[in-house]
């Protein structure tokens, strides 16, 4: 009996140290840029005004689509918001808002002060829906093409490089 | 110069420490019944070494001598004398090294003040103690150096980075440090206590001490690194469930369990081998949490800089130590057999350990989980509060309740008692006044709240029952209480917390809950080594008709160059108003966040009461001895 414990416990402490030496060697910067290229996944996300959900299967009948992940309190949303209000007035290009974790008082009163620039708007209460898109920090922006796949991600505010390059990839 | 000077004492130590090796391995041999003298004299030798490399470090850093490559990184001339001071531990090298003065000054300590006389066991504590202080003055001379010089010799350092220059910080590390470290002495001795085969008891009164001691700094330790998260990192919150602060927890659990248990054993009752593991354990514990902090493999908050060179050897050791333990174990560990009553005192204690560990399991895996996941599948997760609620808060309802009853119950007999008695009468109805000023609905977070209540009557009964019989464990009462209130304030503060966030500018008001914000002025400072805007608010409550004046700052620090936000906190007794602001990059809107924290300093005063009730038993040991 003895003798099987002491292997047991020998293995177990083995195996967690052969892990602990490999994830020495891992990169730790988390990076979402290997999600570009492949499809956003399909998801239902709550509409900001009603109750009714907008399904992500939908982005499909747009040529191409803006995803831009929000908050009123978020500082950096706020010096982005005219470039976004900018990208609003391309023609192919539908502008979807999520509403990240925030108050619904609040976002309104920042839309009416700062234009509303989006064709749907939508929310994520708690954050959670927004994993599934890669964020990890707003304000965050993906665009798509119709068969779902993301074309561009830019983590942190839009700046006018980005809306030119935007302008770019759907005139083509 | 002073480079040199540092060098030498560290390699001098070093020397000394391999002869107090040697001769203690020399000794364990012989038939004497003394230690002899000379080993005495070895090792003030190498206390006197090693302290004196620790303050030509802290020489160092008060002159600013940049020709230290380690002061260089961390110091700044124009820093004020304590967080010079402070600097000195507030870096990887550093801290090394005065983790290894704290090695040696508990090998000292051992060697000089324990009470127990077995001198095999003596002999082989100090011989592994040792053992470990080589390996450390290795890892420091070979891989970490403080001494490491620098040339040319800059004009200016690089400065500490303003967020640990915070005095509840600059004593949180050595605080942890003296719980973290001190744990090595008693794995030491449980390995010389298996190999030496001293009895239960003499192991029992030989360790005691030094847990408590230990158990002692590592809950104040804690305590500090919370305060400090609540007041400099401006969220609000005091504990994070971040990976570092779960570092420092995990070899909490099993020192609190090693507590109980040395109880049991103190008695002859048995778990000879269950005190040995523990012991192992916390050490191991507190290495595993050094490695993950250091080696940079967990992404968190408050790191040193990483380096997988120090990960690798803090690993290689950790893994040198671990597999020594358990062929010690294995080979040494006598075989137990004994029987407990049901109802008896070490029957709570022992289920008081199942709790710790059980609690250690799940903030240990819910810290390597993350790693393990990235590792084997290459999927980044995090584990954040959600989990830790989830799991640990219903354990809280038996393990609360196992603390009420379990210190009345007497050693090894086996009496039954009724449940139903005055306590439990007076606990169900100050529970029925608290649920309903607070209406709660959630019916876990009321059966925590009840049980917490029962704990605090319930202890504070005992205390009146025994102060009559004048026979009080005070340290008991004292400890149990301040859990019991910690669990009670956690709770009330968790449910009447207030939080908003909304951007103002200067001159708005934000009317929301019961509270008008007022943004009135705006102020810049130039202070010695930062730039500060401040934002004076005044806050008035609608309903008691009270205001406050708050003012929040933005600072911008030159060296090294960093934008902090200060929140300003206004403490009364029973409420903490919470304001942080933070700029809006070209705009004059600034956002907000405001909170109510009630009973914060309620918090605090439980932990105190919690450390204060292990540091009593230290000194009760000390009087009984005297008797």
């Amino acid at each position: 009996m003895k003798q099987i414990n002491y292997i047991i416990v020998s293995i177990l402490f083995s195996a967690i140290f052969v892990v602990l030496y490999l994830s020495l060697g891992n990169e730790k910067i988390y990076d979402t840029e290997d999600l570009v290229g492949k499809k956003i996944p399909e998801v239902e996300i709550n509409l900001f005004e009603n109750s009714g959900v907008l399904n992500t299967k939908e982005f499909t009948n747009n040529e191409f689509t803006i995803l831009n992940f929000w908050a009123s309190w978020c500082a950096p949303c706020r010096k982005e918001h005219p470039n976004l209000v900018r990208l609003s007035k391309i023609t192919n290009l539908k502008m979807v808002g999520i509403n990240f974790k925030d108050d619904k008082s609040n976002a309104k009163n920042f839309l009416q002060e700062n234009g509303n620039p989006f064709d749907i708007l939508a929310k994520d209460k708690l954050g959670k829906k927004s994993v599934n898109f890669g964020i990890y920090g707003i304000p965050e922006t993906i665009l798509i093409d119709s068969e779902l796949k993301i074309l561009k991600k830019y983590i942190g505010p839009l700046n006018i490089k980005d809306v030119n390059e935007i302008r770019k990839i759907v005139k083509k | 110069m002073l480079s040199n000077l540092g060098n030498t004492f560290v390699i001098v130590a070093l020397l000394i420490s391999f002869l107090l090796v040697f001769f203690s391995f020399k000794e364990f041999k012989t038939n004497n019944n003394l230690i002899p003298v000379k080993i005495y004299k070895i090792s003030l030798l190498q206390l006197f070494f090693t302290a004196s490399s620790f303050i030509i470090l802290l020489l160092a850093y008060v002159l600013s001598d940049f020709s230290l490559a380690n002061v260089y990184e961390n110091s700044h001339t124009n820093k004020p004398l304590f967080y010079k001071i402070s600097g000195t531990w507030g870096n990887h090298e550093g801290s090394l090294l005065l983790w290894i003065n704290i090695l040696v000054l508990f090998s000292s300590l051992f060697l000089f003040i324990n009470k127990n006389n077995d001198k095999d066991f003596k002999i082989l504590t100090l011989l592994f103690q040792n053992i470990l202080v080589i390996i450390f003055l290795i890892f420091l001379l070979s891989n970490s150096n403080p001494f490491s010089k620098l040339f040319p010799i800059p004009l200016e350092g690089l400065g500490l980075n303003p967020i640990l220059q915070d005095p509840a910080l600059a004593i949180h590390p050595p605080l942890l440090y003296v719980g973290f470290v001190g744990s090595s002495i008693y794995f030491s001795a449980a390995l010389a206590a298996l190999i030496s085969k001293i009895d239960s008891q003499s192991l029992a009164i030989s360790i005691k001490p030094w847990v408590l001691i230990s158990w002692f700094f590592q809950t104040v330790g804690i305590l500090v690194g919370s305060i400090w998260a609540y007041y400099e990192l401006g969220w609000g919150g005091y504990w994070f469930w971040d990976p570092v602060e779960n570092s420092s927890l995990m070899p909490w659990f099993v020192m609190t369990a090693l507590l109980h248990s040395i109880l049991v054993l103190e008695r002859k009752i048995g778990l000879y081998s269950w005190v040995i593991i523990l012991s192992i354990l916390t050490f191991t514990m507190s290495v595993t949490g050094t490695f993950l902090v250091r080696s940079g493999i967990l992404n968190s908050v408050h790191t040193f800089a990483s380096d997988p060179s120090r990960g690798l050897f803090i690993l290689s050791f950790l893994i040198l130590m671990v597999f020594f333990s358990i062929y010690v174990f294995f080979k040494f560990a006598p075989f137990e057999n004994k029987k407990y009553s049901i109802f008896s005192k070490e029957t709570f204690i022992i289920a008081n350990n199942w709790f710790m560990i059980f609690f250690l399991g799940v903030v240990l895996i819910g810290t390597l989980y993350p790693v393990f996941l990235d590792t084997i599948t290459g999927s980044k997760i995090s584990v954040g509060p959600p989990y830790y609620n989830l799991i640990l808060a219903p354990f809280l309802i038996p393990l609360l309740f196992l603390m009420t009853s379990g210190p009345n119950y007497k050693w090894i007999s086996n009496e039954t008692k009724s449940f139903f008695n005055f306590v439990l009468v007076l606990s169900v109805i100050l529970f029925l006044i608290t649920f309903f000023i607070v209406k709660e609905s959630s019916f876990l977070l009321n059966l925590i709240l009840f049980f917490s209540i029962y704990l605090i009557t319930q202890t504070l009964f005992d205390f009146y029952e025994s102060f009559k019989k004048r026979n009080v464990n005070i340290s008991r009462i004292i400890s149990h209480l301040g859990f019991g209130l910690l669990i009670f304030f956690i709770y009330i503060n968790h449910i009447f917390s207030l939080e908003n966030n909304f951007n103002l500018k200067l001159g708005e008001v934000k009317k929301t809950n019961n509270y008008v914000i007022k943004f009135n002025n705006l102020e810049e400072q130039s202070i010695k080594n930062y730039k500060s805007i401040i934002g004076h608010f005044n806050i008035s409550n609608k309903k008691t008709l009270r205001s406050q004046e708050l003012k929040p700052e933005i600072r911008l620090y030159d060296k090294p160059v960093i934008i902090t936000y200060e929140a300003s906190i206004d403490s009364n007794l029973f409420s903490d108003t919470y304001l942080t602001m933070s700029n809006i990059s070209e705009t004059d809107v600034f956002n907000i966040k405001f909170q109510i924290k009630p009973f914060m300093n309620f918090i605090w005063f439980s932990v105190l009461l919690l450390s204060l009730g292990g540091i009593l038993n230290f000194f009760k040991r000390k009087k009984n001895e005297t008797n």
